[in-house]
């Protein structure tokens, strides 16, 4: 076991080193950051010094072992744009994103397992298959484009929400969130639907595939030989054997919830870390897109690894055949 | 659903059938199948006319006329003829624009579908019939990447190396070759165990032939599924990234670059400018899923009754 925790710890290692190679020599490539940011106007010893400053003048392999050094330490340079340091900015702008990817994962399980339920209880009804027809389209709408209806019909016809912008934030138990305030969660609403939308189609299907698998099972046939009502078969035998593959997978998704927020903040101008990615990008801030794309390498490496770890520790046929080759 | 099949009673030899006329029997038993396919040829015969049945070259600075800009649909343009679908803030013809934009958009797709599927089934095939430790190098890199969302590879690309057609491309193969990897390699493990296989090693044939001429062609199946899945894939990949203002350039514009203009002019409701290119976009990704899905129900063997 030990064993095997220390192998994959290695291996995950080794995947942040490699794509600390790889994004750090790519975005050293992708433009001169002089050009961009040093004022055309400002005359060459004004730009010579403005080189030294922000380290441009060195050679690249030592460029990346001075960021592999700070990346050790939580260092990875200042923003050109801001001044700040690059990482502090990113961690100055998570908060808003894990908000927003978790009343999205909220609103999956809220909206999707109630759906699926029904479609997977009453497969031929009319009904059922709308949902099922819903969920195919939320797989192949794409979240930007549904995003851009949204604001139209909730925003600029309607009226009824806010089209940008996170706004008023309360504190509550020491957390800053949008979610304690009116305002803040009528902001909120948009951006959390349009980033839920792809898994609630996934946990409707989940969930329907779930549920028609259970409904045949002797557990239940047996729940109801007991003249239980049909309310607690499903609510508590049925359910509870559904949710162990459903909070599987959206604990997977999480992180991936927190990729694709890139699209849903930048449309929503919610100020989190997908949106200043975008930015950094435009405006060429090295230090700020080598940050960011080093933290979502390392938390993906991270839930990948607790997920691993905790598979191995479920079923021991993951570690023996691991041990085999 | 038990449309009796179309070509039985035209077929030329009664009671034999071509896997090819059994295959499209069944394909076309599920008329949305059916209807997607008609609606995907349309959308791919109008993109590729469509220098010749637009009413203006919309990159052609002589016919645009900044005068027409941002009408609602159904307009008079200056120029002569009806916008049907309006005009962009430029005064170009959406419906132009957007079948200009759908021949960008269905060739990155599949571009980046077709050059994944060679590049990723190569891999995978020879992954699987050299087994050992090349194998397993080329499975755990496999594994690593799809643990990672393809979305976020793609854009990890673009944001190191930049925007622009060939970049996009780049991108969207990096991402998914693994996809084609993986299901080439999990049916040629099964085929390559099969005894056609062992006959062609003991008469001798090259690795190359065995591989490329007497596995791959029974690998087939699964590949295309995936190939039509991904396809669409890459095309709503593309559209985002180029929305994000990462992917395509202005001067490719794409449906996503479409979009992506017509934010702008969202707020003051000028709607049309994202809503019409983002619908030829959505018929295009659903078409060619439903497409795949029927591919999926008719190719697998294992669903067949």
């Amino acid at each position: 076991m030990t064993v095997f925790i220390i192998r994959r710890l290695l291996q995950a290692a080794l995947v942040v080193l490699l794509m600390s190679l790889i994004v750090f020599f790519g975005v050293n490539v992708i433009g001169d950051p002089i050009d961009m940011l040093i004022n055309p106007e400002a005359d060459q010893a004004e730009i010579e010094r403005a080189i030294k400053a922000l380290g441009l003048d060195r050679p690249i392999g030592e460029q990346y072992l001075f960021f592999l050094k700070g990346v050790a330490t939580g260092d990875f340079g200042r923003s050109f744009i801001f001044g700040e340091p690059a990482l502090k900015l990113i961690l100055h702008h998570m908060p808003a994103t894990v908000e927003l990817a978790l009343t999205a994962l909220i609103l999956a399980i809220l909206i999707g397992i109630p759906l699926g339920l029904f479609a997977g209880l009453y497969p031929d009804h009319p009904v059922s298959r709308a949902i099922m027809a819903g969920s195919i389209l939320g797989f192949s709408l794409p979240t930007f484009w549904v995003g851009l209806m949204m604001i139209i019909l909730f925003a600029v016809v309607l009226g009824w929400l806010p089209a940008t912008g996170r706004g008023d934030t309360a504190v509550f138990l020491g957390i800053k969130s949008s979610a304690f305030t009116r305002d803040g969660l009528s902001h909120l609403a948009m951006p959390a639907l349009n980033l839920a939308l792809l898994k609630i189609s996934l946990v409707i299907r989940l969930t329907r595939a779930g549920a028609r698998e259970a409904m045949h099972q002797d557990y239940i046939k047996f729940a109801r030989a007991k003249g239980l009502r049909t309310r607690r078969v499903i609510g508590v035998h049925l359910l509870k054997n559904i949710m162990i593959p459903v909070v599987t997978v959206l604990g997977l998704e999480f992180g991936n919830l927190l990729a694709f927020s890139v699209v849903t903040e930048s449309i929503f101008a919610w100020p989190g870390m997908g949106k200043l990615l975008i930015e950094s990008l435009l405006q060429l801030d090295r230090p700020v897109v080598v940050a960011y794309l080093m933290i979502i390498v390392v938390v993906f490496v991270i839930i990948n690894l607790a997920v691993d770890i905790l598979y191995s520790i479920l079923d021991p046929r993951v570690r023996l055949r691991e041990q085999g080759t | 659903m038990s449309v009796p099949a179309d070509s039985a009673p035209g077929a030329p030899e009664i009671g034999v059938e071509t896997p090819f006329q059994r295959f499209r029997a069944e394909f076309f038993e599920s008329w949305i199948a059916a209807f997607a396919l008609g609606l995907l040829g349309l959308i791919v015969v109008l993109a590729l006319l469509a220098p010749w049945i637009t009413p203006q070259n919309p990159y052609d600075l002589g016919q645009v006329d900044v005068l027409d800009g941002k009408l609602p649909p159904g307009s008079r343009a200056y120029t002569g003829y009806t916008m049907w679908l309006g005009s962009d803030g430029a005064g170009r013809d959406l419906y132009s624009a957007i079948l200009y934009g759908l021949r960008i958009s269905i060739s990155v797709g599949v571009a980046s579908g077709v050059i994944a599927l060679v590049i990723g089934s190569t891999i995978g095939l020879i992954a699987a019939y050299a087994g050992g430790r090349v194998e397993t190098v080329v499975m755990r890199l496999v594994d690593l990447q799809l643990s990672f969302p393809a979305a976020l590879i793609a854009l990890m690309l673009v944001a190191v190396m930049g925007r622009g057609i060939d970049k996009i491309i780049i991108a969207l193969v990096a991402a998914q070759w693994a996809y084609y990897a993986r299901t080439v390699r999990a049916s040629a493990l099964v085929e390559s165990a099969k005894e056609y296989v062992e006959a062609a090693r003991c008469l001798g044939l090259g690795h190359a032939r065995i591989v490329f001429r007497h596995i791959l062609p029974n690998c087939m199946a699964p590949l295309i599924v995936v190939g039509t899945v991904q396809t669409a894939h890459a095309i709503a990949l593309e559209a985002t990234l180029s929305f994000l203002g990462v992917g395509l350039r202005q001067t490719e514009p794409s449906l996503g670059v479409l979009i992506a203009n017509g934010f702008e002019y969202m707020m003051s409701g000028r709607y049309w400018i994202s809503f019409f290119p983002g619908i030829a976009l959505l018929l295009t990704i659903v078409s060619i899923n439903l497409v795949g899905d029927q591919l999926r129900d008719v190719l697998n063997p294992r669903l067949k009754k």
